[in-house]
């Protein structure tokens, strides 16, 4: 059972959480004047990468409230949680190199 | 014959408290300390099992948990019986009662031995090749017999009796392994003040040291040693010691699951105790201590009764004070089996030859050995071990220096010790993802690099000489104890007098001469597979070791090849002509060792095995003798059967009473958020469907929720409460998701809202009062408030008090009857039920429950979400077309709804369907067809998604979703059953009182 980071919280359990797929993705501000094909792009692609992916948690045994996480899909070691609307950190080589490991 | 083999002044165990148990049914006796093994083994009884394919018979090999033969099911009585268990980790009591497996009709005699002469026509492989055809075969023929002939133990039939417990744990320090290596280590980081774990498998702490009369640590012999450093460890308050307990399960983010058997080595445990704890530790820091194990040697007949592990000897002598046969002969690659023939040689055992594969051995303790005057065979191998249910003689023969076998020779022995060098014991570390490496020196993989935060210490990483390993134990602990912030010294000790042993080794089949085509030499006991199974493999063309491990099932026995792991590697090496370290190993998976069904379900039986939601109303349905059914997590009272009435009786009659009278109905279940802010309405008006705006303060609105894609989510009552306050009513199974759906919005797309959600579901009871007596029934209880039609009109509610009970009063309605849902806070729920109940006895109030409920509202056409949707309807699909606001610029799943697949003509819409035959009730879920004689397959046109006998209309009543369906009011569609189809018109889906007069009252 993975141990992740709740940035309210701190270190919980992962049955605490319920995962919310990939982070950073906006809700166009008026859905309407877009395309069908940009409506699709937002509505279905995700990217599934090998690799460190942000996705966003829930704590929803806990605060209820959603963060971010960067996590390493190989090895489910995770580089750090952060409040949502923040930025994507920058990572640096050698913490992804960790993360891989 | 009463433990004839028993030595006197050696050993652990009580030497003043005899038991008497029993096996396959005769009786035994032991003392206290024994494991079933040694106690059987103190009565010269080797024969302890039966092998799984051949059904040879077997004998304990080893001491420990990597036992493959004698596995027994302990226990009487269908509930008690436990298979499986290893008879090496089974403890003795008085009244033990154990039976051996796989033997048919019993253990000295079993006819499944005739496979064995059967054996050249059980390859590896064999079932895959045999039973491949004819494929009415599978079920009835091969299914059957491969069953009735595999199988491991019998499981027991009747309910587990006893309980188990379950904890999490968290430390700075876990300790895996109490041998030198772990009490070392635990001891370093305990002084240091870490909070600490240390747990072993056995019943006793010490591990090889236990077995160990040689060493002498700080002067000490090695057994006081480890009652020192037990008695420091347990007067540490930061550090917890649990014996029997099996480290299983390695898991990410370094949680380690450890099984503690409590009661089962006790003949008579308090009736509260947990028979075993599962333990969920979440460690800072890992020391594995693991220890390594002894690799058996591969030659023919290496599995008669009396062939068994040096160590294992060396451990049922020193540590249980038996000898396990009165002649031995000695096979070994490795110089710690000369210790071993020493301490035989001393306790009166007759040592009649040491053959050593190694062709110039060479050691102080070889030489020792020589002093003795025991007879080494320096060069010689083992061609075969003869005997059925027990070795008599072996065949000892020269390594040639061409490579070849020497003629072999003839020693009589009625005890073959084997030692093929040590493997370290890597399980717990591969299962947490670390690498293993190949160690050119001792030709054996050892932890490389870690991936979690853990580190290996002592055997289980190649370290074997006991000062190195104290060394080891306290540098990891020191380590261990560091990187989870504590400061730590290394403890040290002075050994003297220990053995250098793991330095020599074997892996593979041993060489032979002569072809022997029909010899059997076992790599894995518990799957019986051979040397010449791995090498078919390998010429039938299986170039992976994990492809040769599941073709072999080499293994994959339930002690995970721990014995069989290398030398399978060893012998499929050589056929593939490729060096060991390039073949590589199989994966190690968990558990470590089998783990009861018990544990792993702990608490969570019977009531406890799912959460019970109940509502304030629930004891009062029922004292009533309501059926009930679940909804969710929910119990809901389903009818209220009357004297011998079944359900359609039951909803017929609780139909016709609301359609006449008054129906009292259990709401409470419904979801129920909170929703509050000065944004409140904009909030609403994003989430929903649809308008909110101008929704007045005490007005209700039939609220419809899409997810982003467009399609239906959930659905229910909306009031506005005040300006700035909506009581929001959803599905009973939805909300959760809706609770949780609101939140993503707006906690991640709408920050900027000032809304508050709240999951008041259980905050409120809901008594759903419906039927044109209705308000005259609640009327005169409601503290003087006006319910007129005129004051509270239909979709409109009012805060209030019921017979002094703070209310919100809904007028609102599933059944198109004049109704009313009473809310009142929970812990007040049953009390007005009962008030209600009571007022009603004039009108003949009944009580009715949910399929009630749900013929009322299908008669109506009221959806459910989740039957009459799948998570593919819109609402224009599903009928609720006209919910959907037409002026607001956005709301979730507004873009997607004008998609053009969104729009298609044929999307399967919400009808009505009317049979011919009035008494004839559709089956939920049946398919529509255009034609009845159409070709297979036919083209389906929707399904029936709500069927029931109304008893209001005096015939059935179906809802579908059908292609075009609106449009297709009118036409005779067909539903094929088997054997017949049946004839539907599609309708509207609204069956009664479709102008809604009934309502508006
Ligand atoms: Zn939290």
């Amino acid at each position: 059972m993975l141990l992740i980071r709740c940035p309210y919280c701190g270190e919980r359990s992962e049955i605490e959480f319920a995962n919310g797929g990939e982070a950073h993705i906006a809700r166009p501000a008026d859905p309407m004047s877009q395309t069908d094909e940009e409506w699709a792009q937002y509505l279905y692609m995700r990217d599934n990468p090998k690799g460190l992916i942000a996705e966003r948690w829930r704590h929803a045994h806990g605060c209820n409230r959603f963060f971010n996480a960067l996590r390493d899909t190989r090895t489910d070691r995770f580089v750090m949680t952060y409040e949502m609307g923040r930025p994507r950190p920058e990572i640096d080589a050698a913490t992804l190199a960790e993360a891989a490991r | 014959m009463s433990q004839a083999f028993r030595v006197p002044g050696r050993g652990r165990v009580d030497s003043a408290r005899t038991v008497t148990f029993t096996f396959d049914g005769r009786r035994f006796q032991g003392q206290a300390g024994d494991t079933l093994a040694s106690a059987l083994l103190a009565n010269g009884h080797h024969l302890m099992g039966r092998s799984f394919k051949y059904h040879r018979a077997r004998g304990v090999v080893s001491a420990g948990s990597d036992e493959p033969n004698a596995l027994v099911a302990v226990g009487s009585g269908p509930a008690l019986q436990t298979p499986n268990l290893r008879a090496t980790q089974v403890e003795v009591y008085e009244g033990l009662t154990a039976v051996s497996q796989n033997r048919f009709p019993c253990l000295q005699f079993d006819l499944g031995a005739v496979n064995t002469l059967a054996a050249p026509l059980l390859p590896a492989g064999f079932y895959y090749k045999t039973f491949m055809w004819p494929r009415s075969f599978w079920d009835r023929v091969y299914e059957p017999v491969i069953r009735r002939a595999a199988g491991l133990g019998v499981a027991p039939t009747a309910p587990d009796p006893d309980h188990y417990a379950f904890q999490y744990a968290h430390c700075d320090v876990l300790v895996a392994g109490a041998g030198p290596a772990g009490l070392a280590a635990a001891l370093a980081a305990g002084r240091s003040g870490a909070q600490v774990i240390l747990a072993d498998e056995t019943a006793e702490v010490g591990g090889s040291l236990l077995s160990d009369r040689t060493s002498r640590i700080d002067g000490r012999p090695a057994a006081l040693w480890v009652a020192d450093i037990l008695a420091e460890l347990a007067a540490l308050p930061n550090v917890r010691v649990l014996t029997r307990c099996t480290a299983f399960n390695y898991g990410p983010h370094n949680m380690v699951a450890l099984n503690q058997r409590l009661t089962e080595h006790l003949a008579d445990p308090a009736p509260d105790m947990p028979r075993e704890r599962l333990w969920q530790v979440r460690a800072k820091e890992v020391v594995l201590a693991a220890g390594a194990l002894e690799r058996p040697l591969v030659f023919e007949g290496n599995d008669r009764p009396g062939v068994m592990l040096a160590s294992a000897a060396q451990t049922y002598l020193n540590r249980y004070g038996v000898a396990c046969g009165k002649r031995a002969v000695i096979v070994t690659a490795d110089d710690s089996a000369y210790r071993v023939a020493l301490d035989l040689h001393a306790a009166g055992v007759t040592v009649a030859a040491i053959a050593d594969l190694r062709p110039a051995p060479d050691s102080a303790l070889m030489r020792a050995a020589q002093g003795a005057g025991l007879t080494v065979l320096p060069g010689t191998t083992i061609q075969r071990a003869h005997g059925s249910t027990r070795v008599h003689s072996v065949e000892l023969a020269r390594l040639l220096p061409d490579g070849s076998v020497g003629k072999g020779q003839h020693w009589r022995a009625d005890l073959v010790l084997m030692s093929g060098g040590y493997t370290p014991s890597v399980h717990l570390f591969s299962q947490s993802r670390g690498k293993l490496a190949f160690d050119e020196r001792l030709g054996v993989y050892i932890p490389g690099e870690s991936a979690e935060r853990e580190r290996s210490a002592g055997a289980c990483r190649g370290v074997y000489a006991l000062a190195d390993v104290l060394a080891d134990g306290a540098a990891a602990g020191v380590a261990a104890a560091g990187a989870a912030g504590f400061a730590a010294d290394a403890p040290s000790w002075a050994v003297d007098a220990a053995d250098a042993p793991g330095r020599g080794g074997y892996a593979g089949a041993l060489p032979r001469r002569g072809k022997g085509l029909l010899a059997m030499a076992f790599v894995d006991f518990q799957n019986d597979v051979t040397a010449k199974d791995v090498k078919l493999a390998v010429r039938e063309g299986f170039r992976s070791i994990e492809h040769i491990k599941r073709y072999t099932t080499t293994g994959m026995a339930t002690d995970q090849g721990k014995m069989s792991n290398v030398n399978a590697l060893g012998i499929a090496a050589d056929a593939l002509g490729r060096p060991v370290e390039k073949v590589g190993l199989t994966t190690f998976r968990p558990p470590f060792t089998p783990v009861t069904f018990g544990a792993f379900a702990s608490h969570a039986r019977g009531d406890l095995f799912d959460p019970d939601r109940r509502t304030p109303i629930d004891p009062w349905a029922r004292a009533q003798g309501a059926v009930f059914e679940d909804v969710s997590l929910w119990r809901r009272a389903r009818y209220f059967p009357r004297g011998s009435e079944d359900m359609e009786a039951a909803v017929r009659r609780e139909c016709l009473a609301v359609r006449g009278g008054v129906g009292i109905f259990d709401a409470s279940t419904l979801g129920k958020i909170e929703v509050v802010g000065p944004d409140a309405a904009t909030f609403m008006n994003r989430m929903y469907v649809n308008a909110w705006t101008k929704l007045g303060v005490g007005k209700c609105r039939y609220g419809l929720m899409c997810r982003e894609n467009g399609f239906v989510y959930d659905d229910g009552v909306v009031g506005r409460i005040a300006q700035d306050r909506f009581h929001v009513t959803t599905t009973t199974g939805g909300a959760p998701g809706v609770l949780a759906m609101m939140e993503d919005y707006l906690q991640t797309e709408w920050p900027d809202l000032d809304v508050w959600l709240t999951s008041t579901t259980e905050e409120w009871a809901v008594i759903a009062l419906q039927g044109p007596s209705a308000r005259a029934v609640l009327a005169p209880l409601v503290d003087g408030l006006d319910i007129s039609a005129e004051a509270l009109p239909h979709m409109s509610l009012v805060e209030g008090t019921i017979g002094g009970v703070p209310m919100r009063l809904f007028r609102v309605s599933f059944t198109g009857e004049l109704g009313f849902e009473i809310n009142v806070p929970a812990r007040q729920g049953r009390a007005v039920w009962e008030a209600i109940w009571d007022a009603g006895q004039a009108a003949g109030i009944t009580p009715y429950g949910t399929e009630t409920m749900h013929v009322l509202r299908a008669e109506k056409g009221y959806i459910i979400v989740g039957q009459e949707t799948d998570g593919t309807a819109t609402p224009d699909d599903a009928g609720c077309g006209w919910a959907v606001s037409k002026v607001k610029a956005d709301f979730v799943g507004k873009r997607s709804l004008v998609l053009p697949a969104m729009q298609a003509p044929d999307r399967r819409q919400l009808v009505g369907l009317l049979t011919e035959a009035p008494w004839e009730v559709l089956e939920e879920g049946a398919q529509l067809v255009a034609r009845p004689d159409e070709a297979i397959p036919m083209h389906v046109l929707g399904h029936v998604t709500s069927s029931y006998f109304s008893a209001t209309l005096g015939r059935s009543i179906a809802l579908a979703m059908v292609s075009g369906g609106r449009a297709r009011v009118g036409e005779t569609l067909h539903v094929p059953m088997e054997g017949r189809t049946i004839a539907v018109t599609v309708t509207k889906p609204v069956f009664y009182d479709v102008e809604g007069a009934r309502l508006n009252v």
